[in-house]
């Protein structure tokens, strides 16, 4: 028999990789105009959010396993906060970004990229932790027990 | 002063920033540990870190004033600011303390109530709660109060509801506070909107030198002002708006309701004072007919009626859970009374009746740890079974009554005297009543306590069974604490009570 999904995996299969690029684009694009790491990180979840819709919960988690996520969303909040720590060693006020380079501008560039990366990472992970939460569930009754 | 100077000086001058970051840090290093014990280690360290720096902040107040941290080193009202000044620097120092203290209680009381693979979750989702309370009390920011107080009470959700491994009530305990903690978020958050509309700005200091320029602007602020009331009085459990406290208190693990029981209310009650006395001014006339009739109001229909359900209720936890929403109700009074003597006094009680409450919750934790107890009518014979234990409930029940020589007494006093000096006599008559009826409701745990006689177990009488060393430290720790300012031994009480003409003379602008 055969598979009758198959219109959905071929599509999706091509529409994958273009929304995680497209939420590295919103990522990198964030410094100067709209967008950042919040939005890129609910894009890059849907990527994977749509890959379990298609292909199965199992598939997904294969492909991103919940250990990874749970180290994720503390490891986002540590590059977030750990910015703030290293302003903190160069010896300047919490997350003041300037002291990160020679010129204050470009350290406030640096600092606004390690934060965001931070804010993907804790995003992405969270969104998909989330989404494996509900996912996991098991009815508690059976559909043969109605 | 001698004790300050042994603070570095570099903790001094970024503490403010540091009493929030390092638990938030330390939360999520905590919930990827692999070692329980670590976790725990992790955690104590932490808060004690957080209460010296806390307490240096305290004496760099006292000795050369408020300070202001630029978060980022953006400066306000367009940057984050943190406000260590006489009100907030007190509530950081209880907060932080409180925290120690439950940490070094939590140790066995975790092992015994929450499933080993939860266990480093547990702790970071408490240093979360913890972090956002700080962060709640320091900051200048009106709406990074809002995301504080949403850190602090999701994680408070999360750990509430872990209580479900010993008592499954606990799940639907905390769904309702879910929902209505977050109906009071949304209403603060829609106050703040108004807020942002009328002044332009988030900063504090800058919403209440504009809102004087406006003499209190239009009746965009007013609605504002009304959202942000009741946002908080959820937050605190006002009287009516107190139906989520109870189950939160009663079915969360022990070691949550030592905490929540002694900061999560305070908390919000601090904002309240914030709001009500610097970012508004009670010369607008919506502000003062607020603090006058409807603080007052609810304070004292609360303090009647939550200690009448105290009486009546068979689960002792209960029994502190509504004592608790009758002793918000004195603070409010306190505050309505809107003379320095007056918040003076709520802002002593809200010291005084967490160190009071956090070591009722403790006894009755540890009753639960040896023996499971939770009703009153099992509590027979147990100055017997655990004399230490029963020993430090007498003592912070007599406390909480207003026995003279604890802490309830002094600030109970001196509500009284600002009630007085006011000529609202009434108020005096209430207070006294529900002191009456506290005796009851205490009073009805100390008869089964000390005048029953132990359960008998196959023919035997129940053996005497002390709680661990763990537990009797920090409980008697807050009673000692408790004796100290009702005894003014140290100079303790006196300290307090100067913290507390402190924060008030800041309130109504004599300068703190």
């Amino acid at each position: 028999m055969r598979d009758p999904h198959v219109i959905l995996r071929v599509v999706s299969k091509f529409l994958i990789p273009f929304i995680a690029l497209f939420a590295f684009y919103v990522q990198f694009h964030g410094d100067f105009g709209p967008g950042g790491g919040f939005q890129a990180g609910v894009i890059l979840a849907a990527a994977v959010i749509l890959y379990a819709l298609i292909f199965g919960l199992e598939a997904a988690k294969e492909a991103f396993p919940p250990s990874w996520v749970r180290i994720g969303m503390s490891l986002g909040v540590l590059l977030y906060g750990g910015t703030g720590v290293v302003t903190w060693i160069l010896g300047a006020d919490f997350l003041s970004y300037g002291v990160l380079a020679e010129k204050s501008y470009h350290g406030q560039h640096y600092g606004i990229i390690a934060v965001e990366l931070g804010i993907l990472l804790a995003v992405t992970s969270v969104m998909i932790a989330i989404f494996y939460a509900f996912g996991s569930r098991q009815p508690e009754t059976d559909e043969g027990d109605w | 002063m001698d004790i300050l100077s042994l603070f570095p000086a570099w903790l001094l001058e970024q503490g403010p920033a540091f009493v929030i970051v390092l638990p938030l840090l330390m939360g999520a290093i905590v919930a990827i540990l692999p070692s329980r014990t670590l976790a725990w280690w992790a955690a104590l360290i932490v808060t004690l870190l957080c209460s010296v720096t806390a307490f240096g902040l305290l004496l760099q107040v006292y000795s050369e004033g408020a300070s202001l941290y630029t978060m980022g080193g953006w400066d306000p009202p367009h940057g984050i600011s943190l406000v260590v000044d006489a009100l907030s620097a007190p509530v950081l120092l209880l907060i932080a303390a409180m925290a120690v203290v439950t940490m070094v209680y939590a140790m066995p009381a975790t092992i015994a109530e929450i499933e080993p693979k939860k266990r480093a979750p547990f702790y970071a989702a408490f240093l979360l709660c913890f972090a956002g309370l700080m962060g709640m009390v320091i900051t200048g920011d009106a709406f990074n109060v809002f995301v504080f107080l949403e850190v602090s009470s999701i994680s408070t959700y999360a750990i509430v509801a872990m209580g479900a491994a010993r008592d499954r009530r606990a799940l639907a305990a905390a769904y309702n506070y879910l929902i209505m903690g977050s109906i009071g978020a949304t209403f603060f958050v829609i106050g703040l909107g108004f807020l942002f509309m009328e002044t332009g700005t988030l900063n504090m200091a800058d919403m209440s030198r504009i809102l004087a320029d406006l003499d209190g602007g239009s009746r965009v602020a007013m609605v504002g002002f009304g959202f942000i009331v009741v946002g908080l009085g959820l937050k605190m459990a006002m009287f009516p708006l107190h139906t989520w406290l109870p189950g939160a208190y009663a079915y969360s693990p022990t070691m949550v309701s030592v905490f929540l029981a002694s900061t999560a209310t305070k908390a919000a009650l601090y904002l309240l004072l914030r709001f009500t006395f610097t970012v508004f001014d009670p010369s607008f006339n919506y502000d003062i007919v607020v603090v006058k009739y409807v603080l007052v109001g609810v304070g004292v229909v609360g303090m009647i009626f939550a200690s009448l359900q105290a009486i009546f209720q068979t689960d002792a936890r209960r029994t502190l859970a509504y004592s608790s929403v009758a002793q918000v109700g004195y603070m409010l009074l306190g505050v309505g009374i809107a003379t320095a003597a007056g918040i003076a006094a709520g802002y002593l009680h809200l010291l005084n009746h967490a160190i009071i409450k956090g070591g009722l919750f403790l006894a009755m934790g540890a009753f639960w740890y040896r023996f499971g107890i939770t009703r009153v009518t099992d509590f027979n014979g147990l100055s017997k079974t655990m004399p230490w234990t029963m020993g430090a409930f007498m003592i912070s029940g007599l406390s909480l009554i207003g026995v003279p020589f604890t802490a309830g007494f002094v600030s109970k006093v001196n509500l009284t005297i600002a009630a007085a000096d006011k000529g609202w006599w009434w108020a005096v008559a209430v207070i006294v009543v529900t002191s009456v009826l506290a005796i009851i409701y205490i009073g009805r745990i100390l008869l089964a306590a000390y005048f029953g006689s132990p359960p008998e177990i196959d023919g035997e009488m129940a053996k005497r069974n002390e709680a661990p060393l763990m537990m009797l430290i920090p409980m008697w720790i807050l009673v000692f604490l408790s004796i100290s300012i009702g005894s003014n031994l140290f100079g303790l009480g006196d300290n307090f009570v100067m913290a507390s003409e402190r924060a008030a003379n800041l309130l109504v602008g004599i300068g703190g």
